[in-house]
């Protein structure tokens, strides 16, 4: 493989996601404006607010730590990082060997130690609560994803993504059961993850539900601007790796300059879509109590739990 | 690893089967937990339509109808006119949490595919590792039987149940006979008839379909 | 011919009852439907005695010895049921427990019930075998819950889930026992034809069959009433009516069990161990004993004799499943015995109860001297479900017994001990009901006791001296399945 075409395409799929992270999360909220019959703000919403608050002047709370400053850049260059190494566009990218799932997982895991430090650094009470509601979800959240992962890496005998991609996605189609399982364990695992409903709104600051906002209340400017763009991203790497490791077809391999036209074509269609779906499942569904959460997660787990099972009963 | 695609397609569908009997072990509402059960009946006649299709038996074909009939349409409509006419459709009570049930459950399925194993392999048709999902959904469907209050939730564990049973005789067996079914589907049918004349003398007697109040006969 | 006339004799009489069931003239046509299937029944045992097994109607229906004696014991039992439910249906409509339109489902259903169990018994292929108890056990639970009264709802209620669930898991031993069949026989419905299966048993695929008859056990056992899936068992004798107390203890466990014995052979046919058997006797000593002890804390009379039945019914299922000649022969022995006994103290209990008003035993005292037939027809009963000689309980509990002895001596003090509980419970219970001070009124209608001691007559008969064409009947049938 050429190795300059091959860092050609890595910088082209990073950029590239990066830029159009919000447009996906616009393009969530645009569609459910529509769903409940109002008009809404614009699927460019999201630039506009990130440049209104990229020239806004940060406040910082007088006892605010180095970790407080620096957490928004290191969540975003997590999450940069993570859809880096997604194989969103291509396989076979320079960075492909570090997409092993377990260290996607990990970045994650990183991002969320270090929001949920920041949170309690303060000192407020919404902080330290965000960040304890946030720890409980993850570590429900974190074994299911794990273990859908896992039921995608039986079958293709691999931990990397590149690789189960390349299994999935560019040989004969087999329908795989256990999928099916692991399909809707990840999909409950996005939703609690990107703080979504049923499990979170995004949209509200009603403190006695709120997890993901309660942790960035004190953040402004860009700071804030940092957070909210890598919440776009984190959202977007989840929605990307549900596409390679459940519906990969068309994903090119890299330096094949014609797939990667079709690669982009697919995948615009790939993310209008998920995003519609995510949208219409998040208009129907009704926000859950937080003592819910538990249950929710848990499903999930069993969900993906069984995938594995069903996977080592009809695959094998 | 190429297995036939009509047994991929069965297996799929045999993947969703578990699925919707997982469900429905953690479903809450009366409601949804009757279309569910609709769903699972339509996902069985797909699946006998499959093994029909794939392995040339004509008499699946109608099995499949009459299973579309009285499970996929009849029966949900029924339940849902008596729900309606009986007003149950409120949250069902569960005796176990179901965080509880579906570790249960879990463990059950682990169970049911450990047993099916050695029998599976006996089998030379080509839905043979369906066995494990078959046992799996009838120990599930006990399961709910077990740990649901309401008398219409019980019921519906136990047509689920003969769901689970259905899809065993059709994957492992492509069927039974045909005089066995038809007398299979003429028991279930008038069980489910009889259930809906109980439901209604037992909410006349006890004013309720709580099946707690059914708890008097003990031994004192 | 006549087994066209023992299955359709109760199915007609079901639809022709369903539309008349509550004319005045009702209980005699029920009783004279009972007495044609009876006779007809009769007329295929003398056939089957002197002829041999036969297979009819594309094999579906199979007569062996075996059947056709648990065909006549049915169709008997039933008859003198229908005899004895005649006054007493009739003084429960004028005490106004029934309306006219319950009394014709009742004995709509009486008609059913008897044609499913004559229909379970009789048919060749498994999977019709299966249907036709899932049958029986519908008809059932309309009339365990006849009365329509809380405790009648809430006992057909469990009966159904608890025996709809156990046939359910009966049906998925049927499904693999087919899945086995299949290999051997071929797809369609001879591979569950019973006749086919017996010959093909011992190159049916062993591990699939031992499961199959963990579920058929489990399945049929619960109707059984094999512990601990017993709970259904006795609230639906004590909150159903009368008559159909009798024939749910003399008569559906019996058929139940007969399920159970026809897959134990073709398993032990083809695990070509013990195991089938092993599992029955644990079922069974367990039933024995679990229900010996409870006897003594049950307060309804209905109930202490629906515990009796689980007892007697335990006993039976050892000893099918101790196996071997003399044990098949001795299980068969009580099978009958157990029958008469039974369904003849449920009619004297029925009476006994109607009398008094009551079934709480503490209520009900001194039949001897309000209806001294009553009083001696439950004292007679008991002493004899007790196995007291001379009467054939006591004949066919020895022969167990000795069996077990020699076979199996580590069950033989449980059974003696079980036997023994038993016996100071009803004992104790029985006699302040019988010789206590009366409390008793009169009924309207005199009792039909003709069918207790005619019951009671043959049971001490059988005791005394078994007929040598009865003994090589029986004899027949022990080595068919032994």
């Amino acid at each position: 493989m050429n190795i300059a075409s091959g860092i050609v395409f890595q910088v082209l799929q990073s950029v590239l996601v990066v830029l159009i992270a919000p447009l996906m999360l616009g393009w969530v909220n645009q569609c459910r404006a529509w769903l409940q019959n109002k008009s809404g703000a614009g699927i460019w919403q999201p630039y506009k607010v990130l440049n209104k608050l990229f020239h806004k002047d940060a406040v910082l709370a007088h006892n605010a730590s180095h970790l407080f400053r620096s957490t928004p850049y290191i969540l975003f260059g997590c999450m940069w990082l993570a859809v880096g190494i997604v194989p969103v566009l291509a396989t076979s990218l320079p960075f492909a060997p570090a997409a092993d799932v377990i260290a996607l997982v990990g970045l994650f895991a990183l991002a969320r130690v270090f929001v949920s430090l920041a949170a309690m650094d303060i000192g407020t009470s919404f902080g330290t609560l965000g960040a304890r509601r946030e720890m409980m979800i993850g570590f429900l959240a974190e074994p299911a994803m794990l273990m859908t992962l896992f039921t995608a890496s039986l079958i293709s005998h691999s931990t990397s993504l590149a690789t189960i991609v390349e299994t999935l996605g560019h040989r004969e189609l087999v329908i795989y059961p256990s999928m099916a399982f692991a399909a809707v364990a990840f999909l409950m695992v996005l939703l609690a993850e990107n703080a979504r409903i049923p499990i979170d709104n995004p949209s509200t600051h009603l403190e006695l539900t709120m997890i993901h906002e309660a942790m960035i209340l004190e953040y402004s400017a860009r700071h804030l601007a940092l957070v909210e763009w890598a919440s776009s991203l984190k959202l977007t790497a989840y929605i990307t790796i549900g596409i390679a490791i459940f519906v990969p077809w068309g994903i090119a391999q890299a330096g094949d300059w014609t797939g990667m036209l079709i690669a982009i074509a697919v995948l615009v269609v790939k993310l209008t879509l998920a995003g519609a779906g995510l949208a219409l499942l998040e208009t129907v569904s009704a926000k859950m109590r937080i003592f819910r959460a538990p249950e929710f997660l848990g499903t999930a787990f069993m969900l993906a739990t069984l995938g594995m099972l069903t996977h080592f009963l009809l695959e094998r | 690893m190429n297995l036939p695609f009509y047994t991929q397609l069965i297996n799929l569908l045999a993947a969703l089967l578990l699925l919707l009997a997982f469900a429905m072990l953690t479903q809450r509402r009366i409601l949804s937990l009757i279309n569910l059960f609709a769903l699972q009946g339509f996902v069985l006649v797909l699946s006998t339509l499959v093994v029909a299709y794939s392995t040339h038996q004509s008499h699946l074909y109608y099995s499949a109808l009459l299973t579309l009939i009285l499970k996929v349409l009849f029966l949900p409509w029924i339940m849902h006119r008596l729900i309606h006419a009986l007003n149950v459709r409120w949250d069902v009570e569960t005796l176990i949490d179901i965080p509880a049930t579906m570790l249960i459950g879990i463990v059950l399925v682990i169970f049911a595919f450990n047993l099916a194993a050695p029998i599976s392999q006996f089998a030379g048709t080509i839905t043979k590792s369906t066995l494990g999902i078959a046992t799996a959904s009838i120990l599930l469907s006990f399961l709910m039987m077990i740990t649901r209050r309401k008398a219409v939730s019980q019921v519906i564990g136990f047509l689920t149940m003969e769901n689970g049973l259905f899809f065993a005789a059709t994957s492992a067996t492509y069927g039974m006979p045909m005089v066995v079914e038809l007398g299979i589907a003429l028991d279930v049918l008038v069980g489910s008839l009889i259930f809906g004349v109980f439901f209604f003398h037992i909410r006349e007697t006890f004013e309720s379909l709580d099946i707690h109040h059914l708890e008097k006969l003990k031994e004192r | 011919m006549e087994l066209l006339l023992v299955l359709g004799v109760p199915f007609a009489g079901g639809i022709v009852l369903g539309f008349w069931g509550h004319r005045e003239f009702a209980p005699e046509l029920n009783s004279g439907m009972s007495l044609l299937t009876f006779l007809a029944a009769a007329v295929l045992t003398v056939h089957i005695i002197a002829g041999g097994p036969i297979l009819v109607w594309h094999e579906n229906f199979f007569v062996d010895s075996f059947n056709v004696f648990l065909v006549a014991l049915t169709a008997f039992v039933a008859f003198t049921t229908s005899l004895f439910s005649r006054p007493y249906m009739r003084i429960e409509l004028n005490h106004g427990k029934l309306s006219p339109n319950r009394l014709r489902l009742y004995h709509s259903m009486y008609q059913m019930f008897t044609f499913t169990m004559l229909l379970a018994l009789l048919t060749n292929n498994v999977g019709i075998l299966w249907v036709a108890m899932e049958a029986a056990t519908l008809t059932t639970v309309l009339l365990v819950s006849l009365y329509r009264t809380p405790a009648s709802l809430e006992a057909a209620w469990k009966y159904f889930i608890l025996c709809g669930v156990g046939l359910a898991q009966a049906l998925f031993g049927t499904i693999l026992l087919y899945f086995a069949a299949e290999k051997v026989l071929g797809a369609g419905g001879s591979a569950l034809l019973w006749t086919h299966l017996y010959e093909v048993k011992d190159q049916l695929e062993p591990t699939v069959l031992g499961l199959a008859f963990v579920f058929l056990l489990v399945g049929y056992g619960t109707k059984v009433g094999l512990a601990p899936l017993h709970n259904w068992l006795p609230d639906a004798h004590a909150e159903g009516p009368t008559p159909i107390s009798a024939v749910l203890s003399g008569l559906l466990l019996n058929v139940a069990l007969y399920a159970v014995v026809r897959s134990k052979v073709l398993v032990e046919g083809a695990l070509g161990t013990h195991f089938a058997g092993h599992l029955m006797m644990g079922f069974g000593l367990l039933s024995v004993v679990v229900a010996a002890f409870l006897l003594s804390r049950q307060k309804d009379v209905k109930r202490l004799f629906a515990y009796s039945s689980i007892e007697h019914m335990g006993l039976m299922t050892f000893a099918f499943g101790m196996g071997g000649a003399l044990a098949t022969f001795a299980a068969m022995l009580h099978m009958t015995v157990h029958s008469l006994t039974k369904s003849a103290i449920f009619f004297t209990v029925g009476h006994a109860a109607q009398k008094s008003g009551t079934q709480i035993m503490d209520n009900i005292r001194g039949l001897i001297d309000s209806n001294p037939t009553i009083g001696w027809g439950l004292m007679l009963g008991s002493l004899a479900i007790l196995g007291m000689p001379p009467f054939g309980v006591f004949a066919s509990e020895f022969m167990i017994l000795t069996v077990a002895m020699h076979q199996q001596p580590w069950a033989t003090p449980f059974l003696l001990a079980a036997l023994g509980v038993a016996f100071a419970a009803i004992f104790g219970k029985v006699q302040p009901m019988v010789f206590g001070t009366a409390t008793a009124k009169r009924l309207p209608h005199p009792p039909a006791l003709i069918p207790v001691f005619v019951h009671l007559a043959i049971v001490l008969l059988l005791g005394l001296y078994i007929p040598p064409y009865l003994a090589e009947w029986y004899r027949q049938a022990a080595q068919l399945i032994g």
